[in-house]
């Protein structure tokens, strides 16, 4: 399957500004392209609503960056979705950014994006840094559907969820952005948060034709990897690589398992309201006044344990399951830094190869009597060996970024998969003692029958 | 044979009647039944399969020269468990419900000893010898089966479309039918609901299991890193693992009490509609024969207020168990998450 950056530019590559109206249509395969809202930038602000996460007085942050959907009015959004011309319609998002470095213009500033803005941000990010060896963080998915492909049963998606999830991912893609050294530091990056407007990047360098290239080309390469045969000198990258390789197949494993949890989950919900109802009509034809009483009393307790399931249904999918998708997604990342060195091997070994051609050809044109093109061969011997000099050096840097790269990447998985699971208990914690709490209300009830 | 006499009372006491054990050996479940006798400290344990449930349950129908035979609400005996292995789950739940579901037939067993306890607490009905002999003869009734007594349900059913809309005579009789109508078929909804409840939950449980199981086989060695990381799905793999034994037990709480309640409470229902229908049956025969109705009022009243108050003390008890087990259950495991947040929290903070 194509790395995720490649898919990603050569679909999108100029992120629009924040006009009003957009004369090209949104993402192609944006699946909800025309479920999503217009909003001009005259609509009245709301407050904006944090996200759960570490609160600056908590943990000591630098940036923390915080995506919230722009305007939650339901109102808003029904009377604009009748009024707005479909196709040119687009959701849009208010990242609000508090943070205390320096290279920040102000300590607290917002700013409105859409969903292309930030696959805009990705691909540029992608093309400048990945052939050094960055693992640079893969930009949220379009897809709504889940990446085992999960029927979700008979819930439908209304787009208030899609709108959750996408807002979620897009936050959590910012965060691991920032928290990368080089990447915080990125002019790209920096503008993304603090412009209040983005340019269309239909001029800029960064987005080069040889950039997108690159990004093509990879996608290219995951299949013809066979050809290019690597003599490995250093076993550190051949272990790490089939660990990656395990890895990938154990978070998948793990993935699909945490889609059938969540999706029961959200099954018992429905059930548990069903019956919550059943016990209720049972509770209003019953005569017994304090049996009837009590019945009542069973269904207003299961519709509150319904709604605990539902909580803990999001507590699964926004903690555990989108984890395990983010961390699959970044092994993509990962594989794809490694391929870059696999290229940039390559490269250094095809220049000592034209290296020595040139060699050849020159000793023959020394036996010619063709001044010019001696000079002419010595030349490029000259620009050869330059390149082979070049070819050795990036060959060697990708390594050692990748080495640094690879040992970051594992000290975080740690940590995030550590933070998950406080946050998991907290919730599970927080559910039982919900539920003593109806239960307790809930014996009295029950002993005062008859 | 035997002439019921005023004296004839169950030897053993009612409430002490246990099932306590149940075998299977193919297609046959034999049940061990234990009560204490009366007047002494003595206890009795017979085997029992479920023909002779049903033989005592046709006995108690067709006693002869018993007043107010007809007015009596049975204690509804449930149906016969088919435990064989091309039976699939789905076949059973849908011929047992609620008691198909439970380990080792535990849920089944309860549905029979409640039964067997209803019918020796019955003022009329514990008089009978047939329950006396099934209670404490060490060899089954065995042989006279087939006796089928007044109410065979073949009959029943083609009558009961055409007498359904035949109206009582009786106020009170004619609400208690449209009450009892309304309940039966609300309670079965009710019973059908929470069964679907607690097959998800056990579908949960089941994820659950895998999920850690899954979370286990990600540990590795490699290095340091890997160690590290081993470390976290291994608690994580603890953490879901307690989820599982969580979803277990509620479940195993909401088959065990409220479920059983409501599955009694249903087949209750039907009793009282199956009693009410006779008396029905028996309004138009009396009605063709131009006989007074005096007869058919008879002393029912009573047995349909000690019908409900009966009713509505089991539901209370379930009800109360299943709240103080769930209060129980919520405890333990608020307990349990704590202890693995402090643990974490501990082995995190560095």
């Amino acid at each position: 399957q194509s790395p995720e950056a490649a898919r990603l530019s050569a679909e999108d590559i100029s992120p629009s500004s924040n006009g009003p109206r957009d004369d090209d249509p949104d993402d192609p395969d944006d699946l909800f392209a025309e479920a999503t809202e217009e909003v001009s930038l005259d609509s009245p602000e709301r407050q904006p609503i944090l996200s759960d996460g570490p609160s600056p007085a908590i943990t000591p942050v630098t940036i923390s960056p915080r995506v919230d959907v722009f305007d939650r009015s339901p109102d808003l959004v029904k009377h604009r979705l009748s009024s707005c011309d479909g196709m040119n319609a687009y959701m849009v998002y208010k990242v609000m950014t508090k943070t205390s470095l320096s290279i920040f213009s102000r300590d607290e500033v917002c700013v409105k994006r859409r969903f292309s803005d930030f696959l805009g941000l990705h691909s540029k990010l992608a093309s400048k840094y990945m052939h050094m060896g960055y693992i640079v963080p893969p930009a949220p998915e379009k897809s709504i559907v889940g990446m085992t492909k999960v029927k979700v049963g008979k819930e439908d998606l209304s787009s208030v969820e899609f709108v959750e999830k996408r807002r979620s991912a897009l936050e959590r893609y910012l965060l691991r952005t920032v928290k990368h050294p080089a990447l915080l530091k990125d002019p790209d990056v920096l503008q993304f948060l603090e412009s209040s407007e983005l340019p269309r990047a239909v001029s800029t360098q960064a987005l080069s034709g040889a950039g997108i290239l690159r990004m093509v080309n990879k996608a290219a390469d995951a299949v013809n990897k066979m050809t290019i045969k690597m003599n490995e000198s250093d076993a550190w990258f051949e272990e790490k690589q089939q660990q990656f390789e395990n890895l990938d197949v154990q978070l998948r494993k793990l993935h699909a398992s945490v889609e059938s949890l969540v999706y029961h989950r959200k099954e018992l919900s429905v059930n548990t309201a069903s019956f919550a109802k059943s016990a209720a009509m049972l509770g209003n034809s019953e005569d017994h006044t304090a049996l009837s009483r009590a019945l009542s009393q069973l269904a207003e307790v299961e519709e509150k344990i319904d709604q605990l399931h539902q909580d803990q249904s999001y507590a699964d999918f926004y903690l555990i399951s989108e984890l395990l998708g983010d961390y699959v997604r970044l092994i993509t990342a990962v594989k794809g830094v490694f391929d870059q060195r696999m290229k940039a091997w390559a490269k250094w070994q095809d220049a000592q190869v034209m290296l020595q051609r040139k060699r050849e050809a020159e000793a023959k044109l020394q036996y010619a009597s063709k001044p010019d093109k001696l000079q002419q061969a010595t030349d490029e011997i000259r620009e050869w060996e330059g390149k082979v000099q070049q070819g050795e050096r990036d060959f060697e840097q990708i390594s050692k970024n990748i080495r640094r790269e690879v040992g970051r990447f594992e000290k975080d998985r740690v940590k995030d998969f550590r933070v998950v699971i406080m946050k998991y208990l907290e919730s599970l914690v927080h559910t039982q003692q919900q539920l003593i709490k109806y239960w307790e209300a809930f014996l009295p009830e029950a002993k005062a029958i008859a | 044979m035997e002439v019921s006499s005023a004296e004839a009372a169950l030897s053993v006491s009612a409430s002490s009647i246990r099932i306590t054990d149940v075998t299977q050996d193919g297609d046959v479940l034999t049940f061990a039944i234990a009560s204490q006798k009366l007047n002494s400290s003595a206890g009795v344990c017979v085997f029992r399969i479920y023909e002779d449930f049903d033989w005592l349950q046709q006995s108690l129908f067709s006693q002869e020269n018993l007043p107010g035979l007809q007015g009596i609400i049975f204690p509804p005996l449930p149906s016969k468990a088919l435990p064989s292995q091309s039976n699939t789950q789905t076949k059973a739940l849908k011929q047992l419900g609620f008691l198909a579901l439970g380990q080792d037939w535990q849920s089944y067993c309860k549905a029979l000893e409640f039964y067997l306890q209803q019918v020796a607490a019955h003022p009329t009905l514990c008089k009978c010898k047939a329950l006396d002999s099934f209670l404490i003869n060490s060899e089954s009734p065995g042989k006279q089966r087939g006796r089928k007594g007044i109410f065979n349900r073949l009959s029943q059913a083609v009558e009961e479309m055409r007498k359904e809309s035949h109206k009582d005579v009786d106020n009170f009789f004619q609400n208690e039918r449209n009450k009892n109508t309304n309940l039966a078929a609300l309670s079965k909804v009710a019973t059908e609901k929470l069964l679907d409840v607690v097959m998800t939950e056990q579908k949960l449980a089941l994820a659950c299991g895998h999920f850690a199981t899954s979370l286990h086989l990600c540990v590795n060695q490699d290095d340091a890193a890997a160690v590290a990381f081993s470390k976290v799905c291994l608690k994580l793999s603890d953490v879901i693992e307690a989820v599982n034994r969580n979803f277990e037990k509620v479940a195993s709480n909401d088959l065990s009490t409220l479920g059983l309640g409501l599955d009694l409470e249903s087949r209750y229902q039907e009793a009282e509609k199956e009693m009410l229908f006779r008396r029905t049956c028996k309004l138009i025969e009396l009605e063709t024969v131009k006989k007074g109705t005096e007869k058919a009022k008879a002393s029912k009243r009573e047995v349909i207020e000690r019908f409900h108050s009966s009713r509505v003390n089991v539901l209370k008890n379930f009800l109360i168990g299943w709240c103080e087990l769930q209060l129980n259950t919520a405890k333990e495991f608020a307990e349990l998450y704590s202890q693995h947040l402090e643990a974490c929290r501990n082995m995190y903070s560095e």
